[in-house]
């Protein structure tokens, strides 16, 4: 029944990648792209990743397709028709495609508990976890501790693209006065009954994703990109106005930053005392402890950033927009 | 090769499916939006590839519940955790650089933008003509 299950929503992936190669209106391109992530993130689930689905969820079926539809909105809605030729690409990705089947016979097969991806550090971070940091889910463990260092890298990417985002539109940024104000969806009255119930729980969610990340699937990356969504759904529906006044830009900006100092801050602390660089143990009473208090500011750090970026690049998108009439819609 | 073998390596030879379909979008199509969208089932398809491997049958989420359980490989599921996230943060660069460019050529088609290009070059090339 399991490989029923997986196989399908395999096959399923495979349709909606050709659907997406095929269709050459835009929007259904975005909206396919959006299917796409979410059937994937049901597989992931399948495969044992939850904390990895939960992202693939809140990221590829949320934030992204929002993005996307904001450079359509800005750019064009259809595909021109192709006058190249196609012939060269397709036996190219044929045969790589090929190779890559080949390479795959030698490789361990599926669910093999003896391949050698099950026999290097993964061992050891399951049976220590329980013990060195004392936290139910390994994966934040691994993540927030195990490989604190690897994380700070990824924090400092998506800082980095945040930042670059904001460049490149920063000097094309309508300023938000009375007279090009978005006038949102004024009159969407369920549209907008339904936001205002949803937005405090959707806060709440993100919260409990947050700081829940310890115990359950969960953690900063998704807590962050939640929290954004939020904000995300408040802009469109009410305007990026009064999404502005509620979360300025300009205090935005500063939590980008704010969260990768969070972050690195609490690995130079275990230098005063003599430990290496994001050694949580030295900051509580036990190690345990430590290493506790160290994984919440850390993933606290995270979240901020992850939040800050999507939601900043979100208003430099939003920002931009001409006011899109109903009829288009 | 038996069919239990086949039936081991089916994630392995969809993801290779996935991701030469985005390679494919990438390398084939002219418009900017539809290569990203390439590029992102290229980059889920690597997702599954490594989440895939990670899996062990009978295992479960890598979280301890008290239990002696079997679980699956938390290492990749660490990997990918953060590579989406930097995903979405540089799928939205690229978007805004798709932006960028259609406000300088006032369009997102690869060919026409080659095509002004070598327009602009030609201009600048003509004797006589401004520098």
């Amino acid at each position: 029944m399991e490989s029923v299950i997986n196989m399908a929503l395999l096959v399923f992936l495979a349709g909606t990648a050709f659907a997406i190669l095929r269709r050459t209106t835009l929007f259904s391109v975005v909206m396919l792209s959006g299917v796409f992530s979410l059937v994937s993130a049901a597989l992931l689930v399948h495969l044992d990743a939850v904390d990895v689905a939960f992202t693939e969820a809140a990221v590829g079926a949320g934030v992204s397709t929002v993005l996307m539809l904001s450079t359509l909105a800005l750019t064009a809605r259809h595909e021109a028709p192709g006058t190249r030729s196609r012939a060269i690409p397709l036996i190219v990705v044929f045969l790589t495609g090929l190779a890559l089947v080949y390479g795959t016979l030698d490789m361990p097969r599926f669910g093999d508990p003896s391949a050698p991806v099950h026999q290097h550090v993964a061992p050891r971070y399951i049976s220590a976890t329980a013990h060195e940091i004392g936290m139910p889910n390994i994966v934040t463990a691994v993540l927030a501790s195990y490989r604190g260092f690897d994380t700070l890298g990824e924090v400092t990417v998506i800082f980095t693209a945040g930042i670059a985002v904001l460049l490149l539109l920063a000097g094309t940024i309508r300023e938000p006065t009375t007279a090009t104000k978005i006038t949102a969806m004024e009159h969407h009255l369920v549209l907008r009954v339904v936001t205002k119930v949803l937005i405090g729980p959707i806060l709440l969610f993100a919260l409990y994703v947050q700081f829940h990340g310890d115990y359950g699937p969960g953690g900063g990356f998704q807590a962050g990109v939640i929290f954004a969504a939020a904000f995300i759904i408040y802009a469109l529906v009410f305007g990026l106005e009064t999404a502005g006044n509620a979360l300025p830009g300009r205090a935005v900006r500063i939590l980008l930053a704010l969260g990768v100092l969070i972050y690195s801050g609490t690995g130079v602390v275990s230098f005063f005392f003599n430990k290496n660089f994001l050694d949580y143990s030295v900051l509580g009473a036990t190690a345990q402890a430590g290493q506790h208090i160290g994984i919440i500011l850390v993933e606290f750090g995270v979240g901020m950033t992850v939040a800050a970026v999507m939601v900043s690049t979100f208003y430099a998108f939003a920002g931009q927009n001409p006011p899109i009439g109903d009829e288009e819609w | 090769m038996e069919f239990k073998d086949a039936f081991g390596l089916f994630n392995y030879w969809i993801v290779i499916v996935l991701m030469m379909t985005g390679l494919y979008i990438v390398v084939s199509r002219g418009n900017l939006v539809k290569k990203i969208v390439g590029l992102n089932i290229f980059q889920t398809s690597v997702f599954l590839l490594y989440i895939s491997m990670g899996k062990v049958t009978g295992g479960t989420a890598p979280i301890l519940t008290g239990k002696p359980e079997v679980f699956s490989n938390p290492l990749p599921h660490v990997l990918i955790l953060t590579a989406i996230v930097v995903g979405i943060a540089t799928t939205a660069l690229g978007l805004a650089l798709v932006v960028r460019i259609k406000n300088a050529y006032n369009s997102i088609e690869e060919d026409e933008i080659q095509k002004l290009d070598l327009a602009a070059e030609n201009e600048v090339d003509e004797p006589g003509a401004r520098p």
